[in-house]
Protein backbone atom coordinates (compact mmCIF):
# COMPACT_ATOMS: atom_id res chain seq x y z
CA UNK A 1 0.00 0.00 0.00
CA UNK A 2 2.79 2.41 0.95
CA UNK A 3 4.79 1.48 -2.15
CA UNK A 4 1.77 2.08 -4.36
CA UNK A 5 1.15 5.44 -2.75
CA UNK A 6 4.83 6.33 -3.17
CA UNK A 7 4.69 5.28 -6.79
CA UNK A 8 1.57 7.35 -7.41
CA UNK A 9 3.07 10.34 -5.60
CA UNK A 10 6.25 10.14 -7.68
CA UNK A 11 4.16 9.91 -10.83
CA UNK A 12 2.12 12.94 -9.79
CA UNK A 13 5.27 14.91 -8.93
CA UNK A 14 6.82 13.90 -12.25
CA UNK A 15 3.75 14.94 -14.20
CA UNK A 16 3.61 18.27 -12.42
CA UNK A 17 7.27 19.06 -12.86
CA UNK A 18 7.09 17.79 -16.44
CA UNK A 19 4.33 20.24 -17.14
CA UNK A 20 6.28 23.08 -15.56
CA UNK A 21 9.52 22.08 -17.21
CA UNK A 22 7.95 22.08 -20.65
CA UNK A 23 9.42 25.05 -22.44
CA UNK A 24 10.94 26.19 -19.14
CA UNK A 25 8.09 28.66 -18.61
CA UNK A 26 8.54 30.13 -15.14
CA UNK A 27 4.89 31.24 -15.09
CA UNK A 28 2.58 29.24 -12.87
CA UNK A 29 -1.21 29.29 -12.95
CA UNK A 30 -3.32 29.46 -9.81
CA UNK A 31 -4.10 25.76 -10.34
CA UNK A 32 -0.50 24.88 -9.63
CA UNK A 33 -0.60 26.77 -6.33
CA UNK A 34 -3.54 24.75 -5.02
CA UNK A 35 -3.19 21.66 -2.85
CA UNK A 36 -3.84 18.19 -4.34
CA UNK A 37 -7.39 17.98 -2.94
CA UNK A 38 -8.51 21.13 -4.75
CA UNK A 39 -6.69 20.15 -7.95
CA UNK A 40 -8.55 16.84 -7.84
CA UNK A 41 -11.82 18.74 -7.39
CA UNK A 42 -11.12 20.74 -10.54
CA UNK A 43 -9.89 17.78 -12.59
CA UNK A 44 -13.04 15.68 -12.20
CA UNK A 45 -15.75 17.12 -14.46
CA UNK A 46 -18.45 15.38 -12.44
CA UNK A 47 -17.14 16.76 -9.16
CA UNK A 48 -16.11 20.28 -10.22
CA UNK A 49 -18.84 22.68 -9.01
CA UNK A 50 -18.01 25.01 -11.91
CA UNK A 51 -19.24 22.30 -14.25
CA UNK A 52 -22.74 22.66 -12.79
CA UNK A 53 -22.72 26.11 -14.36
CA UNK A 54 -21.23 24.84 -17.61
CA UNK A 55 -24.00 22.27 -17.74
CA UNK A 56 -26.60 25.03 -17.35
CA UNK A 57 -24.79 26.93 -20.05
CA UNK A 58 -24.95 23.97 -22.41
CA UNK A 59 -28.73 23.96 -22.01
CA UNK A 60 -28.99 27.75 -22.36
CA UNK A 61 -26.94 27.49 -25.58
CA UNK A 62 -29.85 25.73 -27.26
CA UNK A 63 -32.69 27.81 -25.82
CA UNK A 64 -34.37 30.39 -28.02
CA UNK A 65 -34.39 33.88 -26.60
CA UNK A 66 -35.40 37.44 -27.37
CA UNK A 67 -37.62 39.00 -30.00
CA UNK A 68 -35.59 37.26 -32.70
CA UNK A 69 -36.44 33.92 -31.08
CA UNK A 70 -32.95 32.63 -31.72
CA UNK A 71 -30.72 30.34 -29.71
CA UNK A 72 -26.92 30.63 -29.66
CA UNK A 73 -26.90 27.30 -31.44
CA UNK A 74 -28.94 28.69 -34.34
CA UNK A 75 -25.98 30.85 -35.43
CA UNK A 76 -23.06 29.08 -33.81
CA UNK A 77 -24.06 25.44 -34.11
CA UNK A 78 -22.06 23.05 -31.99
CA UNK A 79 -20.17 25.08 -29.38
CA UNK A 80 -17.39 22.50 -29.23
CA UNK A 81 -16.56 23.48 -32.80
CA UNK A 82 -17.52 27.14 -33.11
CA UNK A 83 -16.38 28.28 -29.68
CA UNK A 84 -13.09 26.41 -29.68
CA UNK A 85 -10.35 28.89 -28.78
CA UNK A 86 -12.73 31.83 -28.45
CA UNK A 87 -12.41 32.45 -24.71
CA UNK A 88 -8.63 32.25 -25.10
CA UNK A 89 -8.57 35.38 -27.22
CA UNK A 90 -10.71 37.74 -25.19
CA UNK A 91 -10.76 40.68 -24.43
CA UNK A 92 -10.96 41.62 -28.09
CA UNK A 93 -12.27 44.49 -30.19
CA UNK A 94 -15.88 43.91 -31.17
CA UNK A 95 -16.06 45.12 -34.79
CA UNK A 96 -19.72 46.16 -34.63
CA UNK A 97 -19.10 48.70 -31.86
CA UNK A 98 -15.36 49.16 -32.45
CA UNK A 99 -14.73 48.87 -28.72
CA UNK A 100 -12.95 46.29 -26.58
CA UNK A 101 -15.14 43.72 -24.84
CA UNK A 102 -14.45 40.77 -22.57
CA UNK A 103 -16.20 37.43 -22.97
CA UNK A 104 -19.21 38.44 -20.89
CA UNK A 105 -19.48 41.66 -22.87
CA UNK A 106 -19.34 39.71 -26.14
CA UNK A 107 -22.10 37.37 -24.99
CA UNK A 108 -24.29 40.34 -24.11
CA UNK A 109 -23.52 41.95 -27.47
CA UNK A 110 -24.84 38.82 -29.16
CA UNK A 111 -27.90 38.90 -26.91
CA UNK A 112 -28.83 42.49 -27.73
CA UNK A 113 -27.79 42.55 -31.40
CA UNK A 114 -28.64 39.10 -32.72
CA UNK A 115 -31.20 37.71 -30.29
CA UNK A 116 -32.78 41.09 -29.60
CA UNK A 117 -32.93 40.11 -25.99
CA UNK A 118 -32.05 42.23 -22.99
CA UNK A 119 -28.53 42.01 -21.61
CA UNK A 120 -27.90 39.42 -18.95
CA UNK A 121 -27.01 41.08 -15.65
CA UNK A 122 -23.35 41.07 -14.64
CA UNK A 123 -22.52 38.10 -12.40
CA UNK A 124 -25.97 36.61 -12.96
CA UNK A 125 -26.20 32.83 -13.05
CA UNK A 126 -27.41 32.98 -16.66
CA UNK A 127 -24.44 35.01 -17.88
CA UNK A 128 -21.96 32.98 -15.84
CA UNK A 129 -23.40 29.72 -17.12
CA UNK A 130 -22.90 30.75 -20.75
CA UNK A 131 -19.46 32.13 -19.94
CA UNK A 132 -18.46 28.86 -18.27
CA UNK A 133 -19.73 26.83 -21.20
CA UNK A 134 -17.90 28.96 -23.78
CA UNK A 135 -14.71 29.09 -21.71
CA UNK A 136 -14.81 25.30 -21.35
CA UNK A 137 -14.37 25.04 -25.13
CA UNK A 138 -10.95 26.68 -24.76
CA UNK A 139 -9.75 24.35 -22.02
CA UNK A 140 -6.22 23.19 -22.68
CA UNK A 141 -5.66 25.80 -25.39
CA UNK A 142 -3.02 28.53 -25.02
CA UNK A 143 -4.17 32.03 -24.17
CA UNK A 144 -3.92 33.89 -27.49
CA UNK A 145 -4.71 37.59 -27.18
CA UNK A 146 -5.34 39.06 -30.64
CA UNK A 147 -2.61 41.17 -32.25
CA UNK A 148 -4.88 44.14 -32.66
CA UNK A 149 -3.26 47.59 -32.63
CA UNK A 150 -6.35 49.12 -30.96
CA UNK A 151 -5.89 46.78 -28.01
CA UNK A 152 -2.35 47.99 -27.40
CA UNK A 153 -3.55 51.21 -25.77
CA UNK A 154 -6.03 49.26 -23.64
CA UNK A 155 -3.32 46.86 -22.48
CA UNK A 156 -0.97 49.71 -21.76
CA UNK A 157 -3.60 51.37 -19.58
CA UNK A 158 -4.03 48.04 -17.85
CA UNK A 159 -0.30 47.75 -17.26
CA UNK A 160 -0.29 51.18 -15.61
CA UNK A 161 -3.15 50.15 -13.34
CA UNK A 162 -1.34 46.91 -12.48
CA UNK A 163 1.87 48.67 -11.57
CA UNK A 164 0.39 51.75 -9.91
CA UNK A 165 0.06 51.95 -6.15
CA UNK A 166 -3.39 52.60 -4.80
CA UNK A 167 -5.54 52.55 -1.70
CA UNK A 168 -4.96 52.82 2.01
CA UNK A 169 -2.11 50.32 1.94
CA UNK A 170 -0.50 52.02 -1.04
CA UNK A 171 0.06 48.70 -2.74
CA UNK A 172 0.14 47.86 -6.41
CA UNK A 173 -0.88 44.53 -7.90
CA UNK A 174 2.74 44.07 -8.90
CA UNK A 175 3.96 44.38 -5.31
CA UNK A 176 2.36 41.05 -4.46
CA UNK A 177 1.83 39.23 -7.72
CA UNK A 178 5.14 40.05 -9.38
CA UNK A 179 7.55 40.79 -6.53
CA UNK A 180 6.25 38.30 -3.96
CA UNK A 181 4.45 35.58 -5.91
CA UNK A 182 5.10 32.16 -4.43
CA UNK A 183 5.56 33.54 -0.93
CA UNK A 184 2.93 33.32 1.78
CA UNK A 185 0.57 36.05 2.87
CA UNK A 186 -1.70 35.26 5.82
CA UNK A 187 -0.93 31.58 5.38
CA UNK A 188 -1.94 31.50 1.72
CA UNK A 189 0.42 31.29 -1.24
CA UNK A 190 0.40 34.45 -3.35
CA UNK A 191 -0.38 33.39 -6.93
CA UNK A 192 1.16 35.04 -9.99
CA UNK A 193 -2.33 36.23 -10.99
CA UNK A 194 -2.68 34.65 -14.44
CA UNK A 195 -6.37 34.41 -15.38
CA UNK A 196 -6.13 30.95 -16.93
CA UNK A 197 -9.17 29.48 -15.20
CA UNK A 198 -11.92 32.06 -15.56
CA UNK A 199 -14.79 32.02 -14.86
CA UNK A 200 -13.85 30.30 -11.62
CA UNK A 201 -15.70 28.54 -8.85
CA UNK A 202 -14.15 30.41 -5.99
CA UNK A 203 -14.49 28.68 -2.61
CA UNK A 204 -14.64 32.11 -0.99
CA UNK A 205 -17.79 32.87 -3.00
CA UNK A 206 -19.17 29.32 -3.02
CA UNK A 207 -20.26 30.23 -6.50
CA UNK A 208 -18.92 30.83 -9.98
CA UNK A 209 -17.65 34.34 -10.76
CA UNK A 210 -15.92 36.29 -13.48
CA UNK A 211 -12.45 37.76 -13.64
CA UNK A 212 -14.07 41.14 -13.15
CA UNK A 213 -15.56 40.03 -9.85
CA UNK A 214 -12.19 38.71 -8.74
CA UNK A 215 -10.50 41.99 -9.65
CA UNK A 216 -13.06 43.89 -7.62
CA UNK A 217 -12.27 41.58 -4.68
CA UNK A 218 -8.57 42.32 -5.07
CA UNK A 219 -9.13 46.07 -5.09
CA UNK A 220 -11.39 45.91 -2.02
CA UNK A 221 -8.97 43.56 -0.32
CA UNK A 222 -6.13 45.98 -0.94
CA UNK A 223 -8.23 48.65 0.74
CA UNK A 224 -8.49 50.66 -2.43
CA UNK A 225 -11.63 52.19 -3.90
CA UNK A 226 -13.16 49.75 -6.42
CA UNK A 227 -14.09 51.22 -9.77
CA UNK A 228 -17.78 51.61 -10.59
CA UNK A 229 -19.38 48.61 -12.33
CA UNK A 230 -18.69 48.73 -16.05
CA UNK A 231 -15.71 51.06 -15.65
CA UNK A 232 -13.12 50.81 -18.45
CA UNK A 233 -10.41 50.15 -15.84
CA UNK A 234 -11.64 46.58 -15.38
CA UNK A 235 -11.41 45.83 -19.08
CA UNK A 236 -7.97 47.41 -19.30
CA UNK A 237 -6.70 45.24 -16.45
CA UNK A 238 -8.30 42.12 -17.91
CA UNK A 239 -6.68 42.83 -21.27
CA UNK A 240 -3.30 43.38 -19.65
CA UNK A 241 -3.51 40.23 -17.54
CA UNK A 242 -4.51 38.04 -20.47
CA UNK A 243 -1.64 39.48 -22.50
CA UNK A 244 0.74 38.83 -19.60
CA UNK A 245 -0.51 35.23 -19.55
CA UNK A 246 -0.07 34.82 -23.31
CA UNK A 247 0.66 31.21 -24.23
CA UNK A 248 -0.35 29.68 -20.90
CA UNK A 249 -2.93 26.89 -21.24
CA UNK A 250 -6.44 27.68 -20.11
CA UNK A 251 -7.98 25.52 -17.42
CA UNK A 252 -11.44 27.06 -17.38
CA UNK A 253 -13.82 26.74 -15.67
CA UNK A 254 -11.51 26.36 -12.72
CA UNK A 255 -11.72 25.98 -8.96
CA UNK A 256 -9.82 28.44 -6.81
CA UNK A 257 -9.68 29.02 -3.04
CA UNK B 1 -35.27 20.79 -12.78
CA UNK B 2 -32.38 20.84 -10.35
CA UNK B 3 -28.89 21.19 -11.68
CA UNK B 4 -27.24 17.87 -10.95
CA UNK B 5 -24.05 16.09 -12.06
CA UNK B 6 -23.92 12.35 -11.40
CA UNK B 7 -21.04 10.00 -12.09
CA UNK B 8 -22.18 6.39 -12.07
CA UNK B 9 -20.95 3.61 -14.32
CA UNK B 10 -23.27 2.70 -17.19
CA UNK B 11 -22.30 -0.95 -16.99
CA UNK B 12 -20.93 -3.25 -14.30
CA UNK B 13 -20.36 -6.92 -13.59
CA UNK B 14 -22.59 -8.47 -10.95
CA UNK B 15 -20.78 -8.30 -7.63
CA UNK B 16 -18.50 -5.40 -8.59
CA UNK B 17 -18.25 -2.59 -6.08
CA UNK B 18 -18.93 0.63 -7.98
CA UNK B 19 -18.52 4.24 -6.92
CA UNK B 20 -21.31 6.77 -7.31
CA UNK B 21 -20.61 10.48 -7.17
CA UNK B 22 -23.31 13.13 -7.09
CA UNK B 23 -23.12 16.91 -7.15
CA UNK B 24 -26.11 19.22 -6.91
CA UNK B 25 -26.36 22.98 -7.12
CA UNK B 26 -27.69 24.32 -3.81
CA UNK B 27 -26.66 27.32 -1.66
CA UNK B 28 -26.51 25.32 1.62
CA UNK B 29 -27.09 28.54 3.53
CA UNK B 30 -26.04 27.75 7.07
CA UNK B 31 -28.38 30.03 8.96
CA UNK B 32 -25.41 31.54 10.79
CA UNK B 33 -24.32 34.20 8.33
CA UNK B 34 -25.46 37.82 8.56
CA UNK B 35 -26.57 39.46 5.32
CA UNK B 36 -25.72 42.96 4.22
CA UNK B 37 -28.55 44.31 6.39
CA UNK B 38 -26.98 42.77 9.49
CA UNK B 39 -29.77 40.21 9.89
CA UNK B 40 -29.02 36.49 9.81
CA UNK B 41 -29.80 34.90 6.43
CA UNK B 42 -32.23 32.07 7.19
CA UNK B 43 -31.03 28.48 6.97
CA UNK B 44 -31.63 26.81 3.62
CA UNK B 45 -29.93 23.47 3.26
CA UNK B 46 -30.36 20.06 1.70
CA UNK B 47 -30.89 17.83 4.69
CA UNK B 48 -31.59 14.38 3.29
CA UNK B 49 -29.91 12.50 0.48
CA UNK B 50 -30.84 8.95 -0.43
CA UNK B 51 -30.03 6.50 -3.17
CA UNK B 52 -32.01 3.46 -4.27
CA UNK B 53 -31.23 0.66 -6.68
CA UNK B 54 -34.46 -0.53 -8.34
CA UNK B 55 -36.31 0.93 -5.38
CA UNK B 56 -34.12 -0.69 -2.73
CA UNK B 57 -32.33 1.81 -0.48
CA UNK B 58 -28.56 1.55 -0.88
CA UNK B 59 -27.40 4.71 0.88
CA UNK B 60 -28.78 7.46 3.07
CA UNK B 61 -27.16 10.60 4.40
CA UNK B 62 -28.28 13.41 6.65
CA UNK B 63 -26.47 16.67 5.95
CA UNK B 64 -26.00 19.53 8.39
CA UNK B 65 -25.20 23.18 7.68
CA UNK B 66 -21.56 22.07 7.86
CA UNK B 67 -21.78 20.48 4.44
CA UNK B 68 -20.39 22.83 1.80
CA UNK B 69 -22.50 24.65 -0.79
CA UNK B 70 -23.25 22.70 -3.96
CA UNK B 71 -23.03 19.51 -1.94
CA UNK B 72 -20.96 16.65 -3.24
CA UNK B 73 -21.32 13.04 -2.09
CA UNK B 74 -19.49 9.90 -3.14
CA UNK B 75 -20.25 6.40 -1.90
CA UNK B 76 -19.91 2.77 -2.99
CA UNK B 77 -22.44 0.08 -3.77
CA UNK B 78 -22.31 -3.51 -5.00
CA UNK B 79 -23.77 -4.03 -8.48
CA UNK B 80 -26.70 -6.40 -8.19
CA UNK B 81 -28.97 -6.31 -11.25
CA UNK B 82 -29.66 -4.05 -14.22
CA UNK B 83 -32.05 -1.23 -13.62
CA UNK B 84 -32.25 2.27 -12.27
CA UNK B 85 -30.26 4.02 -9.60
CA UNK B 86 -32.39 6.83 -8.23
CA UNK B 87 -30.97 9.69 -6.20
CA UNK B 88 -33.11 12.01 -4.10
CA UNK B 89 -32.29 15.21 -2.29
CA UNK B 90 -34.68 17.07 -0.01
CA UNK B 91 -34.37 19.93 2.41
CA UNK B 92 -35.52 23.31 3.62
CA UNK B 93 -38.16 25.35 1.87
CA UNK B 94 -39.72 22.20 0.43
CA UNK B 95 -36.70 21.52 -1.75
CA UNK B 96 -36.88 18.18 -3.55
CA UNK B 97 -34.74 16.98 -6.44
CA UNK B 98 -34.50 13.58 -8.07
CA UNK B 99 -32.20 12.13 -10.67
CA UNK B 100 -32.18 8.70 -12.25
CA UNK B 101 -29.40 6.84 -14.04
CA UNK B 102 -29.71 3.53 -15.82
CA UNK B 103 -27.17 0.78 -15.24
CA UNK B 104 -26.68 -2.52 -17.04
CA UNK B 105 -25.33 -5.37 -14.93
CA UNK B 106 -23.97 -8.49 -16.64
CA UNK C 1 -12.82 35.40 25.06
CA UNK C 2 -13.07 31.85 26.38
CA UNK C 3 -10.66 31.17 29.19
CA UNK C 4 -10.28 27.88 30.97
CA UNK C 5 -8.74 29.68 33.94
CA UNK C 6 -12.00 31.32 34.96
CA UNK C 7 -14.44 29.48 37.24
CA UNK C 8 -17.77 28.50 35.71
CA UNK C 9 -19.89 31.32 37.18
CA UNK C 10 -17.48 33.99 35.98
CA UNK C 11 -17.52 32.42 32.53
CA UNK C 12 -21.31 32.40 32.62
CA UNK C 13 -21.39 36.10 33.48
CA UNK C 14 -18.87 36.79 30.73
CA UNK C 15 -21.04 34.82 28.32
CA UNK C 16 -24.21 36.72 29.28
CA UNK C 17 -22.41 40.04 29.02
CA UNK C 18 -21.07 39.08 25.67
CA UNK C 19 -24.34 37.59 24.42
CA UNK C 20 -25.52 40.83 22.85
CA UNK C 21 -22.15 41.32 21.18
CA UNK C 22 -22.10 37.70 20.03
CA UNK C 23 -25.19 38.15 17.86
CA UNK C 24 -23.35 40.81 15.89
CA UNK C 25 -20.42 38.50 15.24
CA UNK C 26 -20.33 36.42 12.07
CA UNK C 27 -21.49 33.38 14.04
CA UNK C 28 -24.51 33.45 16.32
CA UNK C 29 -23.02 30.86 18.64
CA UNK C 30 -19.90 28.80 18.90
CA UNK C 31 -19.74 25.08 19.50
CA UNK C 32 -17.92 24.03 22.61
CA UNK C 33 -16.06 20.85 23.45
CA UNK C 34 -19.11 20.00 25.61
CA UNK C 35 -21.47 20.29 22.64
CA UNK C 36 -19.18 18.00 20.67
CA UNK C 37 -19.09 15.47 23.51
CA UNK C 38 -22.90 15.61 23.84
CA UNK C 39 -23.41 15.11 20.14
CA UNK C 40 -21.09 12.10 20.17
CA UNK C 41 -22.89 10.67 23.22
CA UNK C 42 -26.24 10.98 21.42
CA UNK C 43 -24.90 8.58 18.84
CA UNK C 44 -22.90 6.20 21.02
CA UNK C 45 -25.13 6.21 24.07
CA UNK C 46 -21.98 6.46 26.14
CA UNK C 47 -20.35 3.35 24.65
CA UNK C 48 -16.55 3.62 24.44
CA UNK C 49 -14.93 4.98 21.31
CA UNK C 50 -12.26 2.61 20.03
CA UNK C 51 -9.30 3.91 18.05
CA UNK C 52 -8.66 2.25 14.71
CA UNK C 53 -10.36 0.96 11.55
CA UNK C 54 -11.44 4.47 10.56
CA UNK C 55 -9.38 6.61 8.19
CA UNK C 56 -10.28 10.28 7.99
CA UNK C 57 -8.67 11.73 4.90
CA UNK C 58 -8.76 15.52 5.14
CA UNK C 59 -6.04 18.01 4.20
CA UNK C 60 -4.09 19.20 7.25
CA UNK C 61 -3.96 22.75 5.88
CA UNK C 62 -6.81 24.08 3.82
CA UNK C 63 -6.90 27.06 1.49
CA UNK C 64 -10.46 28.01 2.32
CA UNK C 65 -12.73 26.70 5.05
CA UNK C 66 -15.82 27.10 2.87
CA UNK C 67 -15.19 23.89 0.97
CA UNK C 68 -12.94 21.25 2.52
CA UNK C 69 -12.86 17.94 0.66
CA UNK C 70 -12.80 14.91 2.92
CA UNK C 71 -13.33 11.15 2.87
CA UNK C 72 -14.07 8.74 5.68
CA UNK C 73 -13.27 5.10 5.05
CA UNK C 74 -13.67 2.16 7.44
CA UNK C 75 -11.97 -1.23 7.32
CA UNK C 76 -14.80 -3.73 7.30
CA UNK C 77 -15.69 -6.94 5.44
CA UNK C 78 -19.18 -5.46 4.88
CA UNK C 79 -20.79 -8.89 5.19
CA UNK C 80 -24.16 -9.59 6.79
CA UNK C 81 -22.36 -10.61 10.02
CA UNK C 82 -19.95 -7.71 10.17
CA UNK C 83 -20.59 -4.41 8.47
CA UNK C 84 -20.56 -0.68 9.10
CA UNK C 85 -24.10 0.45 9.94
CA UNK C 86 -23.45 4.15 10.10
CA UNK C 87 -20.77 6.80 9.86
CA UNK C 88 -21.08 9.98 11.93
CA UNK C 89 -18.83 12.99 11.57
CA UNK C 90 -18.56 15.83 14.06
CA UNK C 91 -16.62 19.05 14.41
CA UNK C 92 -15.29 20.98 17.34
CA UNK C 93 -15.63 24.69 16.60
CA UNK C 94 -18.38 25.31 14.05
CA UNK C 95 -21.57 26.91 15.39
CA UNK C 96 -23.06 23.45 15.72
CA UNK C 97 -21.22 20.12 16.21
CA UNK C 98 -22.69 17.93 13.46
CA UNK C 99 -21.20 17.49 10.02
CA UNK C 100 -23.11 14.54 8.57
CA UNK C 101 -24.55 11.11 9.36
CA UNK C 102 -24.74 8.32 6.82
CA UNK C 103 -26.35 4.90 6.97
CA UNK C 104 -24.92 1.87 5.20
CA UNK C 105 -25.55 -1.83 4.74
CA UNK C 106 -23.56 -4.85 3.47
CA UNK C 107 -24.81 -3.86 0.00
CA UNK C 108 -22.37 -0.95 -0.05
CA UNK C 109 -19.41 -3.24 -0.47
CA UNK C 110 -17.08 -0.60 0.82
CA UNK C 111 -17.61 1.78 3.72
CA UNK C 112 -16.13 4.94 2.26
CA UNK C 113 -17.87 8.27 1.91
CA UNK C 114 -16.56 11.45 0.32
CA UNK C 115 -17.98 14.92 0.66
CA UNK C 116 -17.02 18.55 1.13
CA UNK C 117 -17.52 20.39 4.39
CA UNK C 118 -17.38 23.87 5.87
CA UNK C 119 -15.02 24.61 8.70
CA UNK C 120 -15.26 27.91 10.52
CA UNK C 121 -11.85 27.80 12.12
CA UNK C 122 -8.83 25.61 12.73
CA UNK C 123 -10.30 22.66 14.62
CA UNK C 124 -10.62 18.94 15.20
CA UNK C 125 -12.89 16.74 13.13
CA UNK C 126 -14.07 13.40 14.55
CA UNK C 127 -15.38 10.51 12.44
CA UNK C 128 -17.18 7.64 14.18
CA UNK C 129 -18.11 4.33 12.57
CA UNK C 130 -20.89 2.28 14.13
CA UNK C 131 -20.67 -1.43 13.31
CA UNK C 132 -23.36 -4.08 13.20
CA UNK C 133 -21.69 -5.59 16.27
CA UNK C 134 -22.53 -2.45 18.23
CA UNK C 135 -18.93 -1.22 18.34
CA UNK C 136 -17.91 2.41 17.81
CA UNK C 137 -14.58 3.02 16.11
CA UNK C 138 -13.23 6.51 15.55
CA UNK C 139 -10.53 8.68 14.05
CA UNK C 140 -9.93 12.39 14.35
CA UNK C 141 -7.88 14.99 12.51
CA UNK C 142 -6.77 18.55 13.14
CA UNK C 143 -7.40 20.88 10.23
CA UNK C 144 -5.73 24.26 9.92
CA UNK C 145 -7.82 26.81 8.07
CA UNK C 146 -6.20 29.67 6.23
CA UNK C 147 -8.06 32.07 4.02
CA UNK C 148 -7.09 34.16 1.05
CA UNK C 149 -5.21 37.30 1.96
CA UNK C 150 -7.48 39.75 0.17
CA UNK C 151 -11.07 39.02 1.21
CA UNK C 152 -14.11 40.44 -0.47
CA UNK C 153 -16.40 41.89 2.15
CA UNK C 154 -19.93 40.49 2.22
CA UNK C 155 -21.42 42.73 -0.46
Amino acid sequence: MTRLRLGLTLTAVFCTSFAVAQGGDPRRSGYQEMGPALQKMQDDDTANPAMLYAQSGATAWTEKAGLAGKACADCHGDAAVSMKGVAARYPAIAPSIDKPVDLEGRINLCRTTHQQAPELAAESDDLLALGAYVALQSRGLPIAPPDEPKLAAVRSAGADLYKGRQGQLNLSCANCHDDNAGRKLAGATIPQAHPTGYPIYRLEWQALGSLRRRLRNCIVGMRAEPWRPGAPEYLALEAYLMDRARGMPMDAPGVRP
Amino acid sequence: MANVLVNAPKTAKKGDTVEIKALIMHPMETGFRPGTNGRIIPRNIVEDFSATWNGREIFRMKMSPAVAANPFVSFFTVATESGTIALRWSGDEGFVAEHRVAITVT
Amino acid sequence: MRSSRHPTDVRRRMFLAGAAAVTLLPFAAEATPEALADAIKEVTGGAPLRAGKVTLDIPPIVENGNTVPMTVSVESPMTADDYVKAIHVFNEKNPQPHVFNAWLSPGNGKAAIGTRIKLADTQKIVAIAETSKGEFWNASAEVIITIAACIEEVT
